[in-house]
């Protein structure tokens, strides 16, 4: 189990080497350099070369690359061109922002779908059954952004039930030691705090959550479907066991071997940042963060936090490998 | 003996045969399609210590005959009517509850892939003590170590080792011992193996029928071998019923039927079985045609068109003139106008199986 988890970060080595690499070289050859960026478009090309100087880019690229590569084993990316400060103090005030809504989503896609997905299949063939493919079907087709803004528009600014932008009320002063705004929230025991970010995730988190939620729906319903029909369940009712401990023990057990697979990689997927969702709601988290780096071409932010993301992203998969291993004996570890 | 007045669990009654199937029938259904009739008025009956024998190749009934009498069957799409009683106790139309009450606990079967039969995520000791917490309300530790008893008995060699494993580290002989051993775990009063040793490598195969052997021996278990192969049925069955199309079309003690088999079919399957003393390059003798090109029994005999014995009566365009079942000398039944024939016949009775009975 330790060389499994060891080798797997070992791993990591060669993979943030060769992503570092072509980020390195593929922001270099974006048109319009950060000088430009920040100086603004009638800079002098004085003001931009000396812009250059003192930021180290009129170093040959591969001596611009070493130093970087030293800096950020030591986890210095530099400081962001757009706001002076460091790279990874920004990182680590964006991220818990993202893993909140991260988590939210995946619980609503999680504690919707695999119960849907479930009734689906035992009801196989009911209008329950037919609604949950063509709702899925439509979760998957239809556009995040569009969701977002859709939801945003009706229960944010038309009805006004819930906030639509934000990760908390400006007007509450809240204490912030983690910068997870909920978390703080309760630790501080500012009840009214952590209710508020909470209520600030619900309707990025459904948008976000939306397309986890139907391929956890359709993931469930095949492969509860596939389950039943096996032979280890009518063995399983031939032993006259009740009709519950089959259930549990026989078919959800073996139907949430690729669900938990599907977790995984959506949980992944969302942890490196929900661009379009944290745009649409100005939610403060990584994806929002790249948004605005990309357009100021903010090479340290974007170098630090795509590098830093990859991270995050092995390691989701490396406990997704893990929890595997505990659901199915075969593939376990030793 | 009142059995009205019995409470749930001394309805089961021994001084009846352990289980009665009387006039079984199945039929799919599906929507859009002819409704499929794979088991078609089967009877026969097991009593305590006697094996009896489904002999028939791929698809003629002997599955879906066990399944029903499991009550495994889905219930939607499938129509079974007949009667099955386990010792007296009707189970077709019995409620869901009763069925798993007597699942497991006084009828059990096993099955025949053994690794697809066992759940791949959880310990064979689970597997095993799960049946041992639902009908014997034990606790898990008591459960545990009879469990432990269970497959030493069935010969799984360490077998506290083997409780923790899971199905994919054992062999595929383990396997099925371990299936067996949860079959046996509430000494059922009847069995009923499907195709127990087709997943099986011979050596297996035969420690596997011994063991089977051993427990209808030692505790009287009522036991229904499913089977196509026919040196299982040699080995082990006391009498043996032999499907075609869903139908039982031959029925004799052991010895009788392979002296002298009547229904074609079975002379057939007999002559298929290759010949230790043949010489070689003798090619095997198949029945010729496929199960599929069976007709409709309401059509005279489903066999008739593979049938070298098979004459114009066989065959009447007229529905609803099946070849009957009919009594063929004692202990013997036959369904067939035109059955092998052979020179001497010996006055039946006079062999020693049908002496026993």
């Amino acid at each position: 189990m330790l060389r499994f988890v060891v080798r797997r970060l070992l791993q990591l080595v060669p993979i943030l080497l060769g992503l570092s690499v072509l980020l390195f070289a593929w922001l270099r050859a974006l048109p319009g350099g950060p000088a430009q960026a920040a100086l603004g478009e009638r800079a002098t090309p004085e003001a931009i070369a000396r812009y250059n100087e003192l930021f180290g880019l009129d170093q040959p690229i591969w001596v611009q690359y070493l130093r970087f590569l030293g800096r950020a084993v030591q986890l210095d990316f530099g400081s962001s061109a757009r706001t002076g400060r460091p790279v990874t103090t920004e990182f680590l005030e964006r991220m818990p922002g993202t893993v909140e809504l991260t988590l939210f989503a995946m619980v609503f896609a999680i504690g919707v779908g695999i119960p849907l997905g479930y009734l689906a299949a035992r009801r196989h063939g009911s209008w329950l059954d037919s609604s949950a493919v063509i709702g899925s079907l439509l979760g998957v087709a239809i556009p995040v952004f569009f969701l977002a803004y859709l939801l945003r528009l009706l229960f944010a600014v038309e009805l006004g039930w819930l906030p639509g932008s934000g990760r908390q009320e400006v007007r509450i002063d809240a204490t912030h030691i983690t910068n997870f705004y909920v978390l703080d929230g309760l630790l501080t025991r500012e009840w009214d705090a952590a209710w508020d970010a909470f209520l600030h995730l619900v309707l990025p988190g459904i948008a976000l959550g939306t397309i986890p939620l139907a391929i956890i729906v359709r993931i469930t319903r095949a492969a509860v479907l596939d389950v039943v029909n096996e032979d280890y369940v009518r063995t399983a009712n031939a032993k006259g066991l009740s009709a519950d401990t089959v259930r549990r023990r026989h078919v959800i057990r073996n139907a949430l071997l690729p669900v938990s697979t599907t977790i995984g990689l959506q949980t992944g997927l969302l942890l490196s940042g929900a661009v379009l969702t944290e745009t649409v709601f100005a939610f403060g988290g990584v994806g929002s963060a790249i948004y605005d780096a990309i357009f100021a071409r903010d090479f340290a932010v974007l170098q630090g936090f795509v590098l830093m993301l990859a991270v995050v992203y092995v390691l989701v998969n490396l406990l997704v490998d893990i929890s595997y291993g505990l659901l199915d004996p075969r593939v376990r570890v030793r | 003996m009142s059995i009205e007045a019995m409470p749930p669990e001394g309805a089961l009654r021994s001084d009846v045969p352990v289980l009665e199937v009387e006039d079984l029938s199945v039929t799919f259904t599906r929507r859009g399609e002819q409704p499929t009739r794979a088991v078609d008025g089967v009877s026969f009956s097991v009593s305590a210590g006697e094996t009896i024998g489904l002999v028939g190749e791929s698809g003629c009934g002997k599955s879906v005959t066990s399944l029903a009498v499991m009550g495994l069957l889905p219930k939607r799409g499938v129509q079974v009517g007949g009667s099955v009683r386990l010792a007296g106790t009707e189970l077709l139309g019995a409620s869901d509850r009763t069925l798993r009450r007597l699942r497991g606990s006084e009828m059990a079967m096993v099955f025949q892939d053994p690794l697809s039969s066992l759940n791949p995520t959880v310990p064979i000791g689970t597997q095993v003590t799960e049946v041992l917490v639902e009908h014997r309300e034990m606790g898990k530790r008591e459960a545990a170590t009879e469990a432990t008893d269970l497959l030493d008995r069935v010969g799984i060699p360490d077998p506290a080792r083997r409780l923790k494993e899971y199905p994919h580290q054992l062999s595929g002989g383990m396997r099925q011992r371990a299936l067996i051993a949860m079959a046996l775990a509430c000494s059922p009063r009847l069995l009923i193996a499907d195709e127990p040793t087709t997943a099986l490598d011979v050596t297996i195969q035969a420690q596997i029928l011994e063991l089977l052997r051993e427990l209808v021996v030692d505790s009287g278990t009522a036991l229904v071998m499913i089977t196509h192969d026919l040196g299982v049925v040699a080995g082990l069955c006391d009498r043996v019923h032999v499907m075609y199309a869903g139908k039982v079309i031959e029925t004799a003690d052991r010895y009788e039927l392979f002296a002298r088999p009547r229904q074609p079919y079975t002379g057939g399957l007999l002559a298929s079985v290759p010949r230790l003393d043949a010489g070689r390059g003798v090619p095997l003798t198949p029945i010729r045609g496929s199960a599929r090109d069976a007709i409709p029994w309401a059509e005279g005999c489903a066999f008739a068109p593979r049938c070298d014995n098979a004459q114009d009566d066989c065959l009447t365009e007229v529905a609803g003139s099946t070849v009957p079942l009919e009594y063929d000398g004692p202990g013997r039944e036959l369904r067939c106008r035109h059955p092998l024939s052979y020179p001497q016949q010996t006055p039946a009775g006079a062999t020693a199986s049908g002496a026993g009975r």
